[in-house]
């Protein structure tokens, strides 16, 4: 059915990716160029490494990634922790006072404008601090907590779902059999919400370590995450160091996102082969 | 023991009353019951509800009451909202004079349908991009399916203030498409547009796409092919078979992937703040001048209790009708 409609699709396509694509592509090849005016291709000079070696050499920006990448890995942790229990309580524990409130304010920080979150957020730190004299000052602590709050509404959406899609008899069955509700979370329910708490995790890390707005309401003096510091830079215009970074990480999701493609099909066709094998063991 | 009958007096009365009424709460039920029985469910569903409580539904409160505080140079920034003058005199000071601020400033009304401009012309941009590759992307064999999805996946992991960042690159004056342009002769002088209203639309549009590509895929995906052969065999034609089937069958996706654009776009502040110009308005932009810039925290505040009664509280009400009659389907 090659037609003007099948055309007009593939054209969409075509320049709907390109669109995606180019942005990212150019800021890629200009991490190449050599000219500190970054656009200009400087075409003597280039291709070079030298905004590789200058940002690997940059402390200030090291030191930024480092403090994201621990806040990610805290925040993603936590969240998942919190998230699998409040997705559980909602799709497990029946009717209980209070559920639709809990189900309200776990999906609320999904809709919830990020200025807002940031603002009320360092309020309440401001607030506690003067009447606990806790958390002293903000930094690590309070972005980690500020992080978790969001990061655990995506998580217990994802576990949430998973959980629905699985019916309960399995779990009945082990309580049938005797073993006890926290025997069952671990040795049960645990192992099938797994793939859903694996990519809780990743989302949250992803999550925290992008996120800009709320990071700089209730961060501190000291505690400079990667994004707000490359905001600094940006907001003054193109940075080849920032072209340089970005090439890096570009290049370390893109090989993460297709492994786990990869691994994901292949736990997939090993899936189909075992449900296939037991068919024909049955006849 | 009712109140007026109690022994002790007025006071005691109104404690009883008091309690009956702590009683009834949610929150006050939960801590009972985990107080009698410290393990098991109660506790379990402590967790995430303290956890929420704590940081997401106190912080609003928070909010609330310096909204309704007098700004002051001072840390914290903003006056309280009761004091003990003497031993016995509570005085409570209350003002509305931020909110009224922003009815009469005309900068705040015209940020917020401004957002409402950009956010709404930005989803309906986004529709009209996602729906054809979403269709495509359904419509594809299995095999390229994978790939094409991994592609719009991908963006999505890298970094957005990255991906934003990468436009600066192309839009200013000397960057690529302006060099490109002049390069090739068909223009002479740069075309400006960092800074302008269109490359804010074009971040939010980027930034976005794969938000309304993936739902939209996902319900086209599900769709069943044989009502379209079936619409062929009775003589439909393509078009209106797209019409009459596809597009209506798509909704939830669309309805979905509206949703997913809208709501951040509204609120956004990275966007204008990178890509638009001083007189961008939006109302994220609003917020985060009036407490970064300004350092006035009740008008923030203000601003951040209007922005969540106009906006989240109808998407609020909006989903909760949407989940009840998705329920009364099944």
């Amino acid at each position: 059915m090659i037609g003007k409609r099948s055309l007009f699709i593939l054209c969409a396509l075509v320049l709907g990716f390109a669109f995606l694509y180019i942005p990212i592509i150019s800021m890629v090849v200009f991490s190449f160029n050599a000219s500190k005016l970054v656009t200009v291709w400087d075409a003597y000079n280039s291709p070079t490494l030298k905004w590789y070696v200058s940002m690997f050499a940059n402390e200030q920006l090291l030191d930024a990634a480092k403090l994201s990448i621990t806040i990610a890995a805290m925040n993603a942790t936590g969240a998942v922790i919190l998230g699998t229990v409040a997705g559980l309580v909602l799709a497990r524990f029946g009717r209980f006072g209070g559920r639709t409130l809990l189900s309200g304010i776990t999906s609320a920080p999904l809709v919830m404008p990020e200025v807002i979150t940031g603002l009320s957020l360092l309020l309440l730190f401001v607030t506690m601090e003067s009447i606990f004299g806790w958390p002293a000052g903000r930094g690590i602590t309070t972005i980690t907590i500020a992080h978790m709050t969001f990061s655990m509404a995506y998580v217990t959406v994802i576990v949430q779902s998973r959980l629905s899609t699985f019916d309960e008899s399995l779990e009945e069955a082990a309580m049938d059999l005797g073993a006890h509700p926290r025997k069952v979370f671990f040795v049960i329910t645990l192992p099938i919400i797994m793939p859903a708490i694996l990519s809780g995790w990743l989302l949250s890390f992803t999550l925290s370590w992008d996120d800009l707005v709320i990071s700089s309401f209730v961060s501190g003096p000291g505690s400079t995450t990667l994004p707000m510091l490359i905001f600094s830079k940006v907001k003054l215009g193109v940075n080849p160091e920032v072209n340089a970074l970005a090439t890096v990480l570009v290049a370390i999701v893109s090989v993460g996102v297709v492994f786990a493609a990869w691994w994901m099909r292949r736990q997939e066709r090993i899936r189909e082969r075992d449900v296939q094998m037991a068919i024909a063991a049955n006849q | 023991m009712a109140r007026n009958s109690s022994p002790a007096g007025p006071l005691f009365g109104r404690i009883v009353l008091w309690w009956r009424v702590l009683r009834q709460t949610p929150a006050f039920r939960i801590t009972s019951v985990f107080a009698r029985r410290l393990t098991g469910k109660p506790l379990v569903i402590s967790i995430p509800y303290l956890w929420l409580l704590l940081f997401f539904v106190i912080p609003f409160i928070i909010v609330l009451k310096i909204s309704f505080a007098e700004t002051r140079i001072a840390m914290p920034p903003y006056s309280p909202l009761w004091e003990w003058t003497s031993n016995t005199m509570l005085e409570v000071r209350l003002t509305i004079g931020n909110y009224a601020f922003l009815f009469q400033d005309a900068l705040y009304s015209n940020a917020y349908l401004s957002s409402m401009r950009i956010a709404g012309i930005s989803t309906l941009l986004c529709l009209i991009i996602g729906y054809p590759m979403a269709y495509g992307m359904a419509r594809s064999k299995s095999s390229t399916r994978n790939i094409l999805l991994l592609l719009v996946v991908l963006p999505f992991w890298t970094s957005f203030l990255l991906r934003v960042y990468a436009w600066i690159g192309l839009l200013k004056n000397n960057g690529v498409i302006n060099n490109l342009l002049m390069a090739m002769g068909i223009i002479k002088e740069p075309i400006v547009m960092m800074q302008t209203d269109f490359a804010v639309y074009l971040g939010i549009v980027y930034s976005y796409l794969p938000f309304m590509i993936l739902p939209l895929y996902s319900t086209l995906e599900k769709m069943d092919l044989t009502l379209l052969e079936a619409a062929a065999d009775l003589g439909c034609r393509p078009t209106k078979a797209f019409l009459k089937i596809t597009l209506p069958l798509s909704t939830p996706g669309i309805v979905a992937g509206c949703m997913l654009v809208f709501i951040p776009a509204v609120g956004e502040y990275v966007i204008p703040a990178l890509l638009g110009g001083p007189d961008t308005l939006m109302i994220g932009r609003v917020l985060w001048d009036e407490f970064f810039a300004n350092r006035d925290w009740p008008v923030a505040s203000a601003v951040a209790i209007a922005m969540l009664l106009l906006l989240v509280v109808p998407i609020m009400i909006f989903q909760y009708t949407q989940g009840r009659e998705m329920r009364a389907h099944k």
